[in-house]
């Protein structure tokens, strides 16, 4: 065997390899007129307040609204409360914190 | 800093097909293997003419034979040599035996010659190999089985600072991480026998499946040496359990993070620090074990402060908090028996904890009056007036130890008296009670309130043999919303 040198140091990468922001957004609606906004109350204290006008809001403008909660905002939601939250709507908005 | 992309610094190409008949490994630089050169000859000339002979530091030796040049070391590191000379019969391409150094008597038995080696001893040692200097013994491993690691190559450039090139890739916890090489994660990787694409846990915030190679990397990282992996994917899998939730401990703004506590025989094998000093600084795989997790945390699974990671204040132990249990000196079962594992097992506990906070108590020499010191401390956990919401890890040091022991006490009796004196009444709960807002809601003020749940305190046995105090670890959210204490069997 013969001596090499070594002018790099070669580590291996500690990280879960997820592609940094590669995935692009989704196109943002120029109208929700005759969409479902999608509004998810995450379990944080006052987010129901919050929806509920945002509510209010969208009723006046005759969009159509879904509800949703997670079970705990100290969790993931639920795979399935994804799922279905992404067929039934096609924007959503999070009360995310108190 | 370059991605490489590489999948190992070399191609080892396909393990080498042997030959059949006699295999003789040797090297110049090896008395013995000059001393066998003759018996080599007489294997040559008298033997089925199958001697293959490889040299592994000079092609033209030994002379007189076309050896095989083996200075690249691939035949005898598929053939895992510590010695020199070896002989191997092959058939078939398998190994069927093998004898190191010389012996008249094995070398007779293997070739089926007799009459070996009139001139020389009966027997001599052999040398070592050279696949076992160690200037090459870690460039053979990475050769050879570095093609098995999946992790991406990152190619640190020639002129970067190695600990300097690791902070920038925001890898560190804060604190110099070590470079994890291909040669490094093999060595880890030997301290468990599980297969290194094998999953161990899918790690939150971003969810990601977890292989044992991974533990591996970050273990290299936090300084672990091999024999600490097995704790270290044992504290993985339990932080990464539904019930332990370290997905909303890790969110949460409070000043909380996974505290692993270990139990039984493991704990001397790794030589873990229970006794003086046992939370803080000083003994490496109390350090590293806990690092490790955190390392996991946040590298795999992308948990760091300031993104995911919102704790108001969080608290050192973030950094690593993990100790092991005193076992041998305590008045009472270990924790991990308490929870159900037998005495003979080794675990980790994983409790979501805060800092560590002292009890003072030199006085109390009976028990029922260190109760009422522990208990009146433990009331403070989180916010006195908060029960039930928060559990608690208490910490009973071999001097408080001795105040229970002496008195008969057993576990289970000292929690039975610390929840007598942890019945709280509502009216002292209530908001605005004591002129002070937080509390329970208005109108429990008849209610009665345990601070604690039924499984909501554990206790440990743990620290120096001087001092007359304890130590109260307090608790995240417990229950469904929060995180459950989870314990798991520590296996090879």
């Amino acid at each position: 065997m013969t001596e090499r040198s070594h002018p790099t140091t070669i580590v291996l990468d500690p990280t879960g390899e997820r592609s940094p922001a590669a995935r692009p957004r989704a196109a943002r609606p120029a109208t929700l007129d005759g969409l479902t906004v999608g509004l998810l109350d995450i379990g944080k204290a006052r987010g129901d307040v919050f929806l509920d006008r945002v509510a209010e809001r969208c009723a006046d403008r005759g969009w159509s609204v879904a509800r949703f909660a997670k079970p705990t905002f100290t969790k993931p939601a639920p795979v399935d409360l994804r799922y279905e939250i992404s067929q039934r709507c096609d924007v959503v908005i999070e009360a995310l914190a108190d | 800093m370059t991605t490489a992309g590489l999948r190992s610094e070399t191609d080892p190409g396909p393990p080498p097909v042997l030959p059949d008949g006699l295999v003789a490994v040797v090297k110049r630089d090896c008395p013995t293997c000059m001393l066998v050169v003759p018996v080599l000859e007489q294997l040559r000339d008298a033997g089925d003419g199958t001697l293959t002979v490889y040299t592994q530091d000079d092609p033209r030796f030994p002379e007189a034979f076309d050896a095989v040049d083996d200075t690249e070391l691939a035949v005898s590191w598929h053939l895992g040599l510590d010695t020199v000379p070896t002989l191997v019969r092959v058939e078939g391409g398998e190994e069927v035996a093998r004898t190191v150094g010389w012996s008249r008597e094995r070398w007779q038995e293997i070739s089926g010659l007799i009459g070996l080696g009139p001139d020389l001893p009966d027997q001599r040692p052999g040398c070592g190999s050279l696949t076992q200097d160690p200037v090459r013994a870690d460039e053979l491993d990475v050769r050879h089985r570095g093609a098995t690691l999946r992790s991406r190559r990152i190619e640190l450039a020639a002129l970067e600072d190695e600990t300097e090139a690791l902070f920038d890739r925001g890898w560190t916890d804060g604190l110099p991480v070590v470079a994890p090489t291909e040669s490094r994660v093999l060595k880890m990787l030997a301290g468990t026998t599980r297969p290194a694409d094998e999953v161990v846990a899918v790690v939150p915030p971003d969810l990601v499946e977890c292989t044992v190679e991974k533990v591996a990397v970050n273990a290299v990282l936090a300084g672990c040496r091999p024999e600490h992996l097995p704790v270290v994917l044992a504290a993985v899998e339990a932080a990464c359990t539904d019930a332990f939730n370290m997905h909303g401990l890790l969110a949460t703004t409070m000043p909380v993070g996974p505290v692993v506590v270990v139990n039984g025989p493991v704990r001397r094998r790794l030589g873990m620090n229970s006794g003086v000093n046992v939370l803080g600084q000083g003994n490496r795989a109390n350090l590293t074990v806990g690092r490790a997790l955190q390392l996991v945390v946040r590298n795999v699974g992308g948990g760091r402060p300031s993104e995911v990671d919102r704790a108001t204040h969080g608290n050192p132990g973030k950094v690593s908090f993990c100790f092991a249990e005193d076992e041998e000196g305590s008045p009472w079962e270990p924790l991990s028996v308490e929870r159900g594992f037998p005495p003979d097992a080794s675990t980790v506990t994983l409790f979501p904890g805060e800092g560590p906070r002292g009890v003072v108590d030199q006085l109390s020499r009976t028990p029922d009056s260190l109760a009422g010191s522990l208990a009146a401390c433990l009331r403070t956990v989180q916010h006195p007036k908060l029960p039930l919401a928060f559990d608690a890890l208490l910490v009973v040091s071999p001097e408080h130890a001795r105040v229970f022991r002496e008195a008969g006490w057993d576990k289970a009796r000292l929690r039975a008296e610390l929840r007598d004196r942890l019945e709280l009444p509502g009216r002292d709960l209530v908001r605005g009670a004591g002129g002070i807002a937080e509390g329970v809601p208005v109108g429990m003020e008849d209610a009665t309130f345990p601070k604690f749940g039924p499984d909501g305190l554990l206790i440990v046995h743990a620290g120096g043999g001087a001092g007359l105090f304890s130590t109260i670890i307090g608790g995240w959210v417990n229950g469904a919303t929060g995180s459950t204490p989870v314990t798991r069997e520590i296996t090879s």
